[in-house]
């Protein structure tokens, strides 16, 4: 019996696993949301095309499962393509379905045509135009094997009109996809595990350094059975964070642009870097021709073009990082590194007194503050989505996630608005966790509309809104680089209680340390989404950090003015 | 036209299908490689497409190259050649201002480089020729001084010698072609 390519769509969909989708609909889609009445898929209306890819990015790193979205052709397809470049970036597994006119006015010009596919060519691990209706589940069934396959990413299966209008039969076998297959890495190489252990047998000061693969690669318990067997501290980079639990006593924290000093002078001195599923960006490696000099380097990633290429390295092994991991765990060697240990602890000096936390309460209300006592308040265990800017990187130095996937942030792409849409698909991918948006008032302002799809939705999620009147990092960077012009960067905010309030959630204004755990109190309360608007400090900046092109032992500390007043280190 | 000093010669096999050209061309520009040259066209298999890729630089660029080649979808096969003994071929259609005073000197001249002539107007002659990139801009070197009016090269279609099979010409194809699951807007 053949079925509608809009029903083969669903069909499809349903075979994938797939339970929830994020969209919104328009004309050339329209046949498919006239299908989906009746199958038991549950579709959560936008109020932006690009919020249902963050949605779907932020259910997709929550929970591990593919992200869906459904969007209409031209400007609906269009409006995905922040959202797909933030996931192809930060290796999201996506399939984003658009709806496209029909095939006999492709390349016309009709209403609402573009070139969706051509558009996306660069920010999708591939794409599909599929103009026959027999041609949608072999394109969809593929499109989610490789979203899922080697290193994950969105992809985009563009859909005439005419093809979810006409007539196939559903043959899911005879759709078994395996171009996927084509590029997955090679079998390991015996010779390269050698090399890889003899490095860690010669060397007296290793750090590990661990990203975004280790979470993608579920390799965790190897990462941590590999650091406590030889004694090796690891440093994670943003998307790591959580990925290994930040308390563990070989934990360092967060390296690069805004690590701990320690963390990178710790990469600066080491003798071997083992690097595994990250990918030596930028923010982290800061200048390259002076990043980390006297050491040998093991790069382990499943993505074949990421090794040497920022970093040249000693021995590199394209492969799924769990499985090399056990390959190498018997022949890595215990010992014992007090030492070196010891030497990074010293490290570490005045940097507790300088830390903003430890100051005394002086009536100001500070970000790290806030994110401190955030932590301590959910011990530890909310999923925290973040926006973009210094709010960002408050959170990755004072919420200390021990948990795996409980921290999601535009990292790559650095998106602002990303924050309260991914918090909505992470809250829908995994209702029982409690996860708050934290975001500023600059990138805030740029989705929050998606707070009546909270609402809509039921969707419970706690927002701080970080708000100190600047875009504040851009800021930071003006007073540290532009001599304090700061061109465009003061921004006015509605009045956030009265705006939450005209969604229908309840709102707080936060303005000392001391109302912050009855306002977070409270939020956590509410049965539905809660906001809270935290008043901060106007021009307080991120430190530590390396500028821009500098190298990672260059940086800008803590001011000493902090150190001055400081209390005893924590 | 650039010389490639010790040209990095890239065969990549793919899908045949619209919008792959534009995938490869869209990866070589965002990344930053430059090429000399790009031919494709069609192998003994059908489904299958064979492209020629002519690299102009460093030996790390090329492996980066190649990395994120090996990583499209539609792209079966990258074999780098120039590891081993190859046979690199490039074809020009050169028209040459040749007057009754010099047409015997040009026609001397292309008989050298083993080149035909293929069309004969009153002042002019089109030569073809075909061989390694080196003679080609010999060849043309050699015509200049006669005054080149039109140009055309095809860029560089590359073979392994000796026994390097492709696996590519073995593995599985798409279950359809033509307006396919994969159609694409080029």
């Amino acid at each position: 019996m053949s079925q509608t390519g809009a029903q083969l769509i669903w069909e499809s969909l349903l075979r994938e696993g797939v339970d929830t989708v994020f969209g919104y609909p328009g004309g050339a889609i329209l046949p498919t949301y006239d299908a989906m009445v009746g199958y038991p898929i549950r579709h959560v209306l936008v109020r932006h095309e690009q919020s249902a890819v963050h949605m779907a990015d932020g259910y997709a790193r929550a929970s591990g499962r593919v992200g869906v979205v459904v969007a209409t052709s031209g400007p609906g397809a269009t409006n995905l393509v922040t959202g797909l470049a933030t996931a192809m970036l930060d290796s999201t597994p996506l399939v984003a379905i658009t709806g496209q006119v029909g095939s006999a006015l492709l390349g016309t010009d009709a209403f609402q045509e573009v070139d969706i596919t051509g558009i996306t060519i660069p920010v999708t691990k591939h794409n599909y135009l599929v103009t026959r209706a027999e041609d949608i589940v072999p394109a969809l069934r593929e499109a989610f094997a490789v979203a899922r396959s080697g290193r994950p990413g969105p992809v985009l299966v563009d859909i005439t009109k005419d093809a979810q209008q006409g007539r196939a039969r559903l043959d899911w076998e005879a759709a078994l996809p395996h171009r996927h297959l084509r590029h997955l890495p090679p079998p390991l190489d015996p010779a390269a595990l050698a090399q890889a252990l003899d490095l860690i047998r010669h060397a007296r000061r290793p750090i590990i350094l661990a990203g975004h693969g280790v979470q993608l690669a579920g390799a965790r318990a190897e990462v941590l059975a590999l650091a406590e067997r030889s004694d090796i501290p690891f440093a994670l980079t943003l998307l790591g964070l959580g990925a290994v639990p930040a308390t563990h006593p070989l934990s360092l924290g967060m390296m690069g642009m805004h690590g701990e000093s320690w963390v990178n002078r710790a990469i600066q001195e080491a003798d071997l870097l083992l690097a595994f599923g990250m990918r030596f960006d930028d923010r982290v490696t800061g200048k390259l021709k002076e990043y980390a000099p006297h050491a040998k380097k093991l790069h382990i990633d499943i993505d074949a073009s990421e090794l040497n290429k920022n970093v040249p390295v000693d021995v590199a092994i394209a492969g799924d990082l769990l499985e090399v991991l056990r390959a190498l765990l018997p022949g890595v060697p215990v010992a014992d590194r007090s030492g070196w240990l010891d030497t990074i602890r010293e490290w570490r000096g005045d940097s507790a007194v300088r830390d903003i936390k430890n100051l005394p309460d002086d009536g100001h209300l500070y970000a790290a503050h806030v994110m401190h006592d955030l932590w301590c308040l959910t011990k530890g265990e909310a999923v925290v989505v973040t926006d973009v800017g210094q709010h960002q990187m408050w959170e990755a130095q004072y919420y200390k996630h021990d948990g795996e996937r409980s921290l999601i942030t535009s990292g790559g792409a650095g998106t602002m608005g990303f924050a309260l849409p991914a918090a909505i698909g992470a809250k829908i991918a995994r209702p029982e966790a409690e996860v708050w948006v934290v975001a500023g008032d600059g990138g805030f302002q740029m989705t929050f509309a998606e707070l009546m799809t909270a609402v809509q939705e039921g969707v419970k999620v706690n927002i701080a809104v970080i708000n100190n009147g600047y875009l504040g990092m851009v800021r930071q960077w003006q007073a540290l680089f532009y001599e304090g012009r700061y061109a465009a960067t003061p921004i006015l905010s509605p009045d956030f209680v009265k705006l939450a309030e005209a969604f229908g959630i309840p709102g707080q204004r936060v303005e000392t340390r001391v109302e912050v755990a009855a306002a977070v109190a409270r939020a956590r309360e509410a049965k539905g989404a809660a906001l809270i608007e935290f008043k901060v400090e106007q021009e307080d900046s991120v430190y530590p950090m390396v500028p821009a092109g500098a190298a990672l032992h260059e940086m800008i500390r803590r001011p000493s003015a902090l150190a001055e007043t400081g209390s005893d280190p924590v | 036209m650039p010389h490639v000093p010790a040209p990095h010669v890239l065969v990549v096999y793919t899908d045949d299908e619209p919008g792959v050209l534009t995938r490869v061309a869209s990866l070589i520009r965002r990344r930053g490689f430059n090429i000399h040259s790009l031919t494709v066209g069609p192998t003994e298999r059908t489904g299958l497409s064979r492209m020629t890729i002519v690299v102009d630089s460093d030996a790390p660029t090329v492996r980066q190259a190649v990395a994120h080649l090996r990583k499209l979808v539609n792209v079966l096969e990258v074999q780098q050649l120039g590891e081993g003994p190859m046979v690199v071929r490039d074809l020009v259609l050169v028209r040459v201002t040749a007057g009754p005073k010099v047409r015997s000197e040009v026609l001397q001249l292309a008989q050298v480089f083993r080149a035909t002539v293929v069309d004969i107007a009153e002042d002019s002659l089109v030569i073809e020729c075909t061989g390694s990139l080196d003679k080609i801009d010999a060849l043309v070197d050699a015509m200049r001084p006669f005054g080149i009016l039109e140009l055309g090269r095809t860029g560089a279609v590359a073979m392994a010698r000796g026994t390097r099979i492709p696996s590519a010409t073995r593995a599985p194809l798409p279950l359809r072609t033509g307006s396919g699951p994969e159609a694409m807007s080029v």
